[in-house]
């Protein structure tokens, strides 16, 4: 690019220009360049220090003996990370399960039948759910989500107890489920927001070869639309998957931060980010308790980082099928 | 409703549509008393506009066009850009209203039936009328088999059923030799002309009354065009063909009827060679030498 | 509708769609208002709690008075929260948006296709989706277990971890709305002779303006909800402070402690730090969007 711009240039100013004006050019264009470069340096380092730092703990237990023990017992010094890494997964789980269809269906509704009208403003709405700060979500679930949700988590638990995970005695007020219906509020707008991009991208002479065919509306989603916009669906599901492994603070207060591997969604439990939230200030003074803290943040920064690289790799690959270089800039607005 | 099909064993007229178009195939739940009403067989059949209109918003495309088209022959439609030949077809299988804030105003009959009359179920009427667009559109995530049974699967025929109507449909689209060894392998991977023609068996595999063609041949290269042309010929034995087309030769190679339009209008309707070589109007005449358009 | 009926239907009339079909699109067709309906519900929920239950709480005193409490039992309000989240977050911006903007610059103006460039663009992608404590805990590690600055927990250093999540969102917003910056006015400006620095100050950066703006002012909204990066490193405390050396209070962690306290009054001076804080951040977020609106209008980028 510079050496086109030179080029048009034109009257033989450029080759007149003196070193010293082109200075304030070379000079942004290091700048600018060793800027970036500093950013590939800083997650390096990032991932070099803490695993420095959480290392006393991968040598007392072992890399999977941290990550797979399932016995996280402060009092005792004992770091087996595995109830936290399986609340982690649970609640993302749970997430996605209670989550992903409604963004996709509310994406669908807003492409396909929402009235003109009405669109606007619905996903305007829709997009606000990502302007609640955590921890407002957090404290709307304590107070009102729980108390409002227990009996009928009792009841569920009572009447479908032959389903695995769902018998429990007493129904937990914080649990598991909160945990994972407060997340799935939180990625429904980033999830929508991809979906509908994607989905907006489904050309129309593919959704008129399916009406031309004789088919209802939903047959013509089903089979024009939605294998199309597959790849990038998936796509913001992983990234939704991603905010959800990652989130800890409305997390911390709906699961109850119990340390034991629960038997039922409506126990209680615990995430990685959650016990790093909650722990670190009595771990300042104890180096192992504060090098357990660390290592799952290692495993939390590990876990986010691959799921948000194969859900960029996906977004990416079903960007350039449809030719949209918006799709991420969705993902920025939220 | 083509009792001389050779791939159509033990089938007969009447009874194939009957079976198909009347509820489910595959048995679960058989055709409801309502629905077995049982479907006549006719060879061809006769679809006449009168006065149809038809608006974007508040712009008037096609103007009151009055029009019969022949089950006979091919009946081919021309007209410089933006005469609303498109539109006035895409009326005929009430494509037209699925673009937002467009509608029709008028009738169009099948065989004496309105269209667009009360109760008229619109995904039966795009059943019954099939469309080949300007640019193949095969689904991309399927494969060349799934592609032309998209159709039939909407209905929940049989997988027997499905599988002997693929196969015919591919050899009535002239595909059937170049495909017939990789049917599972996706759609995409065929040429322009093949993906064409793997439209047009997509389209016939509902086996429609009426098969409406919007400038098939636009996007592809002369050999390819010829190919779809001589298609066309074998296919309006079968099939009533109406074919938008802005390329004259093309309308005097294939139909036996042409319409001309201008501005929205029906200017002249006539047998394809009276058209071109002796119209009644000056408009006509004008267009069909090159003056404009 | 069904087209089926008992009545004798005229010759050549059309076949009717199966019953089940119907069922189906329509079943189909009303979950899907129902997803519409159900996504809504927790967003006028959300609203309409905080609202009702902090409204309250807002007084002359609340906003005026810290919550470090006096002899008489009052608690107080949330002064330096809200001050302590101006600061903290402002800081942040102001790293955060030039640096960001300069990633954006480097990789639409100078690094197109080389490798570097696609490194860097593959890893700020990757970075928007490290979880905000993670943040918190590296500047812990780096910048307050040692001290930096003379001081162990800082406002500078919340900042300091705000602007590390703030960067990635403003540089890859800003990227994409430099991309769209047309190349013939990259050309035009080149051409006239200008050398590349004013090409991109005169012209792209104006041209690009309100996208850049609308980008900052949502990572800005974004970074104000934050909690879980500022426990570590400004942590909590009570009094207004202005220097950015010592801890700092915020919204966002004054909530996290109010929060399950057994003190009725404390808990509803949470509720009104969260319509505060609700409320900085909407205005924000509609002020983007608005400029977003407006500049879409006039065709700029």
């Amino acid at each position: 690019m510079e050496a086109a711009s030179q080029q048009v240039q034109g009257g033989g100013r450029s080759l007149d220009r003196s070193p010293l004006s082109r200075f304030p050019d070379r000079l942004l264009h290091i700048g600018l360049t060793a800027i970036s470069a500093a950013i590939l340096v800083l997650l390096g380092y990032f991932f070099v220090k803490l695993t420095l730092e959480a290392k006393p703990v991968f040598e007392k237990f072992g890399v999977l003996g941290f990550v797979f023990e399932n016995d996280w017992d402060v009092s005792k010094g004992i770091y087996g990370a595995l109830p936290l890494v399986v609340g982690t997964l649970v609640t993302s789980a749970l997430a996605l399960v209670i989550g992903v269809p409604i963004a996709v269906s509310v994406a669908l509704f807003l492409t396909e039948l929402c009235p003109r009208r009405m669109r606007g403003s619905l996903t305007v709405m829709v997009d606000l759910l990502a302007a609640v700060p955590s921890v407002v979500y957090g404290l709307w679930a304590f107070y009102f989500l729980i108390p409002k949700l227990k009996p009928i988590e009792q009841w569920f638990a009572d009447t479908f107890h032959f389903i695995p995970f769902v018998a429990t005695g007493n129904v937990a007020g914080p649990n598991y489920f909160i945990a994972g219906l407060i997340l799935a509020i939180m990625i429904l707008p980033i999830v929508s927001a991809i979906s509908r991009e994607v989905l907006s991208t489904v050309p129309s002479e593919q959704k008129e070869a399916a009406l031309a065919l004789g088919s209802t509306r939903w047959e013509m989603i089903r089979t024009a639309m939605l294998p199309y916009a597959r790849r990038g669906i998936v796509g913001g599901s992983m990234l939704g998957l991603g905010r959800a492994i990652g989130e800890t603070i409305a997390v911390t207060i709906v699961i109850g931060d119990t340390p034991i591997l629960g038997h039922s969604i409506f126990d209680q439990g615990y995430t990685l980010a959650a016990v790093i939230a909650n722990e670190f200030n009595e771990a300042a003074a104890d180096p192992l308790h504060k090098a357990a803290l660390i290592g799952a943040g290692l495993v939390l920064f590990v876990l986010t980082l691959v799921v948000n690289s194969i859900a960029r790799l996906m977004v990416l690959r079903s960007e350039r099928q449809g030719s949209r270089p918006t799709v991420a800039a969705a993902v920025e607005g939220i | 409703m083509n009792p001389n099909r050779i791939d159509a064993p033990g089938r007969e007229a009447g009874e194939l549509s009957g079976q198909l178009e009347n509820g489910e195939l595959t048995g679960a739940t058989g055709p409801s008393p309502r629905e077995a009403v049982p479907w006549p067989a006719v060879a061809k059949r006769q679809v006449e506009l009168r006065r149809l209109s038809a608006y974007y918003g508040d712009h008037l495309a096609v103007k009151q066009v009055s029009l019969r088209f022949s089950g006979s022959d091919v009946t081919a439609i021309i007209g410089p850009s933006g005469c609303g030949k498109s539109t006035m077809v895409r009326c005929v299988n009430r494509m037209h209203e699925e673009t937002p804030g467009a509608r029709a105003e008028g009738e169009v009959l099948l065989d004496g039936a309105d269209l667009y009359g009360p109760g008229v179920d619109v995904v039966a009427v795009r059943r019954a009328i099939g469309m080949v667009f300007q640019k193949p559109n095969p689904f991309p995530t399927m494969s060349i088999f799934d592609n032309v049974a998209s159709g039939l699967r909407f209905t929940g025929t049989g997988r027997g059923e499905i599988e002997d109507r693929v196969h015919a449909a591919l050899r009535e689209a002239g595909l059937w030799d170049e495909v017939k060894d990789r049917l599972g392998k996706p759609g995409l991977g065929l040429s322009g002309g093949q993906q064409q023609r793997l439209c047009i068996a997509r389209a016939l595999a509902v086996e429609p009354e009426v098969l409406l063609m919007d400038e098939p041949c636009s996007a592809l290269d002369p050999v390819a065009t010829l190919r779809i042309e001589e298609l066309i010929g074998e296919l309006k034995e079968r099939v009533t063909i109406v074919i938008v087309t802005h390329n004259m030769q093309q309308a005097a190679r294939v139909a036996g009827t042409t319409v001309f339009m201008l501005d929205g209008e029906l200017v002249e309707v006539g047998p394809t060679e009276k058209l071109f070589t002796n119209p009644d109007d000056e408009r006509t005449e004008q267009y069909v030498t090159g003056k404009f358009g | 509708m069904e087209s089926a009926s008992l009545s004798p239907r005229p010759r050549g009339f059309l076949p009717p769609v199966s019953g089940r079909r119907r069922r189906v699109d329509r079943f189909a067709r009303s979950l899907l208002w129902l997803a519409a309906g159900v996504a809504v519900v927790p967003l006028v929920l959300v609203i309409f709690y905080i609202l009702s239950k902090g409204l309250g709480a807002w007084s002359a005193e609340f906003f005026t008075t810290d919550p470090t409490g006096d002899f008489f039992g009052n608690q107080g309000g949330v002064k330096s929260a809200i001050l302590g989240t101006i600061e903290i977050v402002g800081a942040a911006a102001l790293v955060a948006v030039p640096l960001g903007v300069g990633v954006a610059l480097y990789l639409t103006e100078y690094g197109g296709d080389a490798r570097l460039a696609k490194a860097v663009r593959f890893f700020v992608d990757v970075m928007t989706g490290v979880p905000s404590i993670v943040f918190g805990l590296f500047i812990y590690l780096t910048l307050v277990l040692a001290g930096t600055g003379g001081s162990s927990f800082a406002g500078w250093k919340g900042s300091a971890a705000l602007a590390l999540l703030m960067l990635p969102i403003v540089t890859r917003s800003a990227e994409v709305v430099l991309q769209l910056v047309p190349a013939s006015l990259r050309e035009a400006a080149l051409a006239l002779g200008a050398p590349r620095w004013k090409a991109i100050a005169r012209v792209i950066l104006p041209s690009a303006a309100s996208g850049i703006v609308t980008g900052s002012l949502l990572a800005i909204a974004r970074a104000a909800g934050e909690t879980a990066p500022l426990l570590f490193t400004a942590t909590i405390v009570k009094a207004t402070t202005f220097d950015l050396n010592q801890p700092m209070n915020s919204l966002p962690a004054q909530i996290f402690q109010d929060l399950k306290q057994p003190n009725d009054e404390l808990v509803q001076r949470a509720w009104g730090a969260a319509v505060t804080l609700v409320a900085m951040i909407l205005v924000i977020t509609l002020i983007a969007k608005l400029i977003q609106r407006r500049s879409r209008v006039q065709g700029a980028p």
